[in-house]
């Protein structure tokens, strides 16, 4: 069963056979934003929703996480973690797959990282197709995420009173499987989807003033434009622009003793390149000073580097970063400003 | 440590997670600067190349990049030397012989050793830069035949922060080495060459087009030292310099050693002087994109 329909009055029957599957994660309202929070009611959702604070990334690369148990006398090393447990993202925007499929990448590059794997594994993603814009922050159509690309296990796309489901690996077939109220689609169906996602695409268009080979060239030459400076003089370093990126995963090591001060634990928490002692060596030397060249390296990261390295773009669209700016620095304006400055060169 | 493990392997095991080492031998150099010898457990090789680093564990206090000093012709242990100036390198310092600690690692690229066998060598160290090139010099003296006409310039600042004493002392008398060194400030007993590190490059006799310069010293040494080189026609790709970052998890992922594309703990510490021209711009005083 690769596509399949299920009623919306049906969904709060198939959620609850989900959870024996593993713990649930979805969207849910928090004052005027978005949370993924454990669900166990399918009503506790909003399906409707604009990108939530942090991405679901909390879950498969959390603020903190143990690495590794030791004891000092006599020396002892073990894993911190034997198991992980399965769990289910319900409801993820295709810009937060696209994260996911980004981090993916990364992790599964050598030498592997076997705590995002061994969660990986345990994780079934459970999209949620956009049919509108969330908000003007979002620049996925720029990125091609605004559409369903992989990543998912199933991926729900809005038809009125029914979702349909592009069922997409042996997991989601699983969930999928022997449902009564889910059934296989039929002409008539892939014909209201088609209808739909034409709709869809009619409200989505390029967010950049160029399309993203030019985007590419404008990073390759862009290197020492006056938009880094202008954007480094509005920087206030809050670091919020890298903490709610679903594809920053850069990180600290602390160790965390007990209180015998003999056991303890190796932990790695999320470190954001904006901290001005990101790159800063014990003598004292700064290796990255300025948030002019620490803004630049953020954007490099998404739209140069990786781009070299994974052939893959790191910005997923979602707009998280423009959103969450105190200075109101737009993504969007700082792209089509070192596009506008190519042109006018 | 590139090793092809299977998945359910790479499960059970972690990139993160040290060997137990032993320390053997302790040297102290200087106030500030001391010698480890270390033998992993089981005396196991460490199997590095000169010019990669490892990371030091020590249990509650975390751990910090190292960059060996020994060579690999040297079996069942190997050596750092630690200058003390954060958490880790100043707790490490009160550790003596017997104590125990964990190592990550190798990590990194070291010197190009088989691009630079067969040429003549020109070892430029300034201040701590004599660390990882005692790693290569001890290399170059263990398969001398390996190697052309070899030039160590040594340079400090003032002749008590000289460190490796007395087998600087062996170097300076061997007949098939040539060996200067320079202080920036002298002593009363000093009797040899005072000033900048430069100053000894412009005499040094060196035919450029079959010659490797390898640089390492503090990060303003390079851009001064580099004209030189260049001044002397010595090709970019036969610059070698080793950079100094704050590489954290040695895996290519914490973020913290890069620059621009570039992790350093998994394409450097050593890098050419061609390869410096792509960083330009996130390069600090200078070490890339010097002209000549």
């Amino acid at each position: 069963m690769k596509y399949a329909i299920i009623a919306k009055t049906e969904m709060p029957r198939w959620f609850d056979s989900l959870k024996r599957h593993g713990k649930i994660f979805g969207p849910k309202k928090k004052e005027h934003q978005y949370v993924f929070r454990p669900i166990n009611e399918f009503e506790e959702m909003s399906l409707v929703y604009i990108p939530t604070i942090l991405p679901p990334k909390k879950y498969y690369f959390p603020q903190r996480e143990a690495l590794l148990k030791f004891s000092i006398d006599p020396y002892r090393t073990d894993k911190a973690i034997k198991e992980f447990e399965e769990f289910i993202l319900f409801a993820v925007h295709t810009c937060d797959i696209a994260g996911i499929q980004c981090m993916d990448v990364v992790f599964n590059d050598a030498p592997a990282d076997p705590n995002y794997l061994n969660r990986k594994e345990k994780m079934t993603i459970i999209g949620l197709e956009c049919m509108s814009y969330c908000d003007t922050y979002a620049s996925c159509t720029a990125v091609g995420n605004h559409v369903p690309r992989g990543g998912y296990d199933i991926m729900l796309t809005d038809l009125g009173d029914a979702y349909a489901m592009h069922v997409n690996s042996e997991k989601g077939e699983k969930l999928a499987a022997g449902k009564s109220y889910i059934r296989e689609m039929s002409e008539a169906d892939r014909g209201r989807l088609k209808r739909a996602q034409d709709e869809k695409l009619k409200k989505f268009h390029n967010e950049f003033n160029g399309d993203i080979k030019s985007v590419e060239k404008a990073f390759d030459d862009g290197f020492f434009s006056s938009v880094w400076q202008d954007v480094g003089r509005r920087c206030v370093g809050c670091t919020n622009c890298t903490a709610v990126c679903p594809t920053c995963y850069c990180f600290d090591i602390a160790d965390e003793m007990e209180m015998n001060l003999n056991d303890g634990v190796r932990a790695r928490t999320w470190s954001y390149c904006q901290m001005d002692d990101f790159a800063k060596v014990a003598t004292g030397e700064d290796f990255r000073p300025g948030r002019d060249g620490r803004q630049r390296h953020r954007y490099y990261r998404k739209f140069k580097y990786p781009v070299a390295k994974y052939n893959k773009y790191f910005c997923t669209g979602c707009g998280r970063c423009t959103r969450t700016c105190m200075a109101k620095i737009s993504l969007i304006e700082t792209v089509n400003g070192l596009l506008d400055e190519r042109k006018g060169a | 440590m590139k090793t092809e493990i299977s998945y359910q392997e790479l499960l059970k095991t972690s990139p993160y997670k040290p060997v137990k080492a032993k320390i053997v031998k302790t040297n102290k150099y200087t106030e500030f600067e001391k010698l480890f010898r270390i033998e992993l457990d089981g005396k196991k090789d460490l199997e590095h190349v000169p010019g990669q680093f490892v990371q030091v564990s020590l249990f509650g206090v975390g751990e910090a990049p190292i960059s060996i000093c020994s060579s690999p012709t040297e079996k069942g242990f190997f050596e750092l030397t630690v200058r003390r100036v954060g958490g880790l390198t100043n707790a490490m310092h009160k550790l003596e012989t017997g104590s125990v600690l964990g190592i990550r690692g190798p990590f990194g690229k070291g010197f190009p050793l088989d691009a630079m066998r067969g040429n003549d060598l020109l070892i430029v160290a300034g201040g701590l830069g004599i660390v990882p090139l005692r790693s290569l010099i001890h290399y170059i003296l263990d398969q001398r035949k390996d190697f052309g006409d070899v030039q160590i310039l040594l340079g400090c600042k003032t002749p008590k922060d000289m460190l490796f004493g007395e087998e600087v002392e062996a170097w300076q008398k061997r007949a098939d080495i040539k060996f200067n060194c320079t202080v920036d400030r002298a002593d009363p007993d000093w009797k040899g060459n005072v000033g900048l590190i430069t100053s000894l490059i412009p005499g040094a006799s060196i035919e450029p087009k079959k010659t490797y310069a390898v640089v390492v010293g503090p990060p303003i040494m390079y851009k001064f030292v580099i004209v030189e080189l260049l001044k002397k026609e010595i090709p970019g790709h036969q610059i070698v310099v080793s950079l100094e970052r704050k590489m954290k998890c040695g895996l290519g992922k914490c973020g913290h050693c890069q620059i621009r594309g570039v992790y350093v703990c998994q394409s450097g510490p050593v890098f050419t002087y061609n390869d410096l021209q792509q960083m330009e711009g996130e390069c600090h005083e200078g070490e890339c994109h010097v002209k000549a």
